[in-house]
């Protein structure tokens, strides 16, 4: 065999190599891209999920509630002046 | 046998060989026409059928108050659409999913058939995800569900004026929603995904444009002094029979809006049934004669002509006195001789009016110009206005008289209260801002001894001889001015429509919170500042300085009250103030 049979095989290899690295390297970028946005909907998902516990929770503290619960339902109240201590340093 | 001499096997294989050579050849040079040459048409149109780009939903910005307790959010919701195309070819479905929608049949069928040849009509917008999946799951052709946002105002009607509202697609309308519309909107991204004949997405393939979501935006007010100024407010207006009211709370050092209330209020949370009336953010929108609040500012370019100290003797007997053209202006009683710091005191317009004859027009305008009157505040918030303050060439000397105690021009409330920030803090007038720490340099006005002064004069509204006892507020010095105006209706002034006005200052010593408040036509016998609003400001400051943990600069009171209380048994009865509202007291 010559030197010149030989390159030729040498660079045929390499062009069917890295044609299937092309296709091998795409279809891996593919996966990745899939789980990027499995993952990130999953984010976008946790977020929205986050939001609504968020606005629960200011509905719950609402301040006019608080105050009815507080006031009604476990007796709390507003403390008078005469209940209130300054202390001096 | 001639034929068969002739019959050769290699000319029968050429034959065929060359024929099924052409037919390669076509082949290949067919593919290399369709693979090379036309290659981008074919690549093309092959795209179009299955590659599409899509838009990313993103949410709108969370607004928080200054603690970070959110105030607006966008909660994502499902909208129902119909390929009228495709739904209409299984009319018996319809019935199933008019009942599902909840909406009449008749309706829906209307609604498809007239977009027959369309591809997309709206069915029913935002509601539950849990509803709207339950739509989808019944599987009818050409019914789909797309993600929205919606905006949810967890505070209702207490933050509506601030906060505004968006429309339906999620994009402001009002107040602070449409002043910060481009931060809080989020950019839509879009990804590129390849998707079958049925329109189901087979593949992701590519992201081409990230969404951005919204920004977030952290507001100035203080949620729980907002909250308290409207529970005082509303009890103020129900205990008065009052049509209005708004009030400011403004944060001195920095000029920051900490609370922002008007009555009447509506549901941010639902679109329908406000009117335009409880829509208006009246503390910047709606302008009121400031009445005597003004004398403050008059009394400030007294001082600073250097014709007047707080100690120099105006005559105001016989309590009234005329002005050019027939009018008399009147005291509330005549007070004889009073010093400077006595005709805020007591509020003299006799003596207001002595004071400003002594001045020059341009001087007074000057004055009140720089205290920000006649200008927008500069807060952004949309539809502010400016009020009016007619120029001095325009004033003639009933004018000049009347502006000296607040008649004949307007004010909004927060001018009001921003021009009283600005005494309070040593002269310097800072520019109202609704975002946590945007408050700007501010630009100084007067002489910082001259606000010194007048915060001086303005304690002694407060005390046992001034218009405002009910202002005050046990352990803090208070400073605050009164004001009643009559109401301007047809060409005159009415007769029994005041808009009472009370703006102060706490502590004194040191002022952290300047709150104006702007009660229009109580209707009870008492109708003035001192009855109506300055109650409102000491509920709303007495629990305001506890929230921010201001401390105390008037102990001294505090143990007087004490003692007296120990005294008196078995009820204590607090001296000049009134004793503390108990929490729960609001209807």
């Amino acid at each position: 065999m010559s030197l010149r049979h030989f390159l030729l095989l040498v660079l045929s290899v390499a062009v069917i190599a890295s044609a299937i690295g092309v296709v091998w390297s795409r279809h891996q970028h593919r996966q990745a891209y899939i789980a990027l946005s499995t993952l990130e909907n999953e984010r976008d998902e946790l977020n929205i999920e986050f939001g609504r516990l968020q606005l629960e929770q200011a509905t719950w503290s609402e301040a006019n509630r608080i105050e009815q619960v507080a006031g009604t339902r476990i007796g709390m109240k507003f403390p008078t002046d005469e209940d209130i201590v300054v202390l001096q340093p | 046998m001639s034929a068969r001499s002739n019959y050769s096997p290699r000319n029968r294989l050429l034959v065929v060989g060359g024929i099924l050579g052409a037919c390669f050849i076509v082949l290949v040079a067919r593919a290399a026409h369709l693979q090379v040459i036309s290659e981008e048409f074919y690549q093309q149109q092959g795209d179009a059928r299955f590659l599409r780009e899509i838009p990313i939903a993103t949410s709108r910005g969370m607004i928080t108050d200054r603690n970070g307790e959110p105030l607006a959010v966008s909660s994502p919701v499902e909208s129902i659409w119909a390929n009228p195309k495709e739904l209409l070819q299984h009319p018996d479905r319809l019935p199933a999913l008019a009942s599902a929608l909840n909406i009449p049949l008749d309706l829906l069928t209307r609604r498809v058939s007239e977009r027959a040849d369309k591809e997309f009509v709206y069915l029913k917008r935002h509601l539950n995800p849990d509803i709207a999946a339950g739509i989808t799951e019944l599987g009818i052709p050409g019914v789909y569900a797309q993600r929205e946002f919606r905006r949810f105002y967890p505070h209702g009607e207490v933050m509506a004026h601030v906060l505004g509202f968006t429309n339906i697609d999620d994009i402001g309308q009002e107040g602070l929603e449409l002043a910060f519309n481009d931060w809080l909107t989020g950019k839509e991204g879009s990804q590129r995904v390849i998707r079958d004949r049925r329109g189901r997405i087979v593949e992701n393939v590519d992201l081409v444009e990230a969404a951005e979501p919204g920004k977030d935006l952290a507001l100035s007010i203080d949620r729980r002094i907002q909250y308290l100024a409207y529970r005082e407010l509303k009890a103020a207006l129900v205990e008065t029979g009052a049509t209005s009211g708004s009030v400011v709370v403004l944060d001195v050092p920095t000029g920051e809006v900490l609370a922002m209330v008007n009555l009447p209020s509506y549901n941010p949370n639902s679109r329908v049934g406000a009117d335009a009336e409880s829509r208006r953010n009246r503390a910047v929108t709606d302008v009121v004669e400031p009445g005597s609040v003004m004398k403050t500012l008059t009394i400030a370019a007294a001082l600073e002509a250097g014709k007047f100290t707080a100690d120099s003797l105006v005559e105001t007997a016989p309590g009234y006195i005329g002005l050019p053209g027939g009018y008399q202006v009147r005291d509330f009683r005549n007070y004889g001789t009073l010093t400077v710091t006595g005709i805020l005191t007591k509020s003299s317009n006799v003596g207001a009016i002595k004071v400003s004859n002594e001045l020059t027009a341009e001087h007074q305008y000057d004055m009140y110009t720089r205290f920000g009157l006649g200008q927008r505040s500069g807060s952004g918030f949309p539809g502010e206005l400016a009020g009016v303050l007619p120029a001095p060439n325009r004033w003639g000397p009933t004018e000049k008289a009347t502006i000296s105690y607040g008649y004949g021009l307007s004010v909004t409330p927060l001018q009001l209260a921003r021009a009283y920030a600005a005494v309070g803090n040593q002269g310097r007038l800072m520019e109202p801002t609704f975002v946590k720490g945007g408050a700007g340099e501010g630009t100084q006005v007067v002489d910082p001894a001259i606000a010194k002064q007048l915060m001086g004069m303005l304690e002694t509204v407060i005390g046992p001889e001034g218009t405002a006892r009910r202002a005050a507020v046990l352990g803090y010095r208070v400073a605050g001015k009164t004001g009643t105006s009559r109401k301007a209706a047809g060409g005159g002034y009415a007769a029994k429509r005041y808009a009472a006005v009370f703006v102060g200052l706490v502590p004194a010593s040191q002022p952290r919170f300047a709150m104006a408040v702007v009660i229009h036509e109580p209707q009870g016998l008492e109708y003035g500042g001192g009855a109506v609003s300055a109650p409102v400001f000491h509920r709303v400051m007495d629990g305001a300085l506890r929230l921010m943990d201001v401390p105390p600069d008037n102990i001294e009171q505090w143990f007087a009250a004490q003692a007296k209380a120990k005294a008196a048994t078995p009820v204590a009865v607090a001296p000049a103030p009134p004793a503390t509202v108990p929490a729960g007291g609001a209807p």
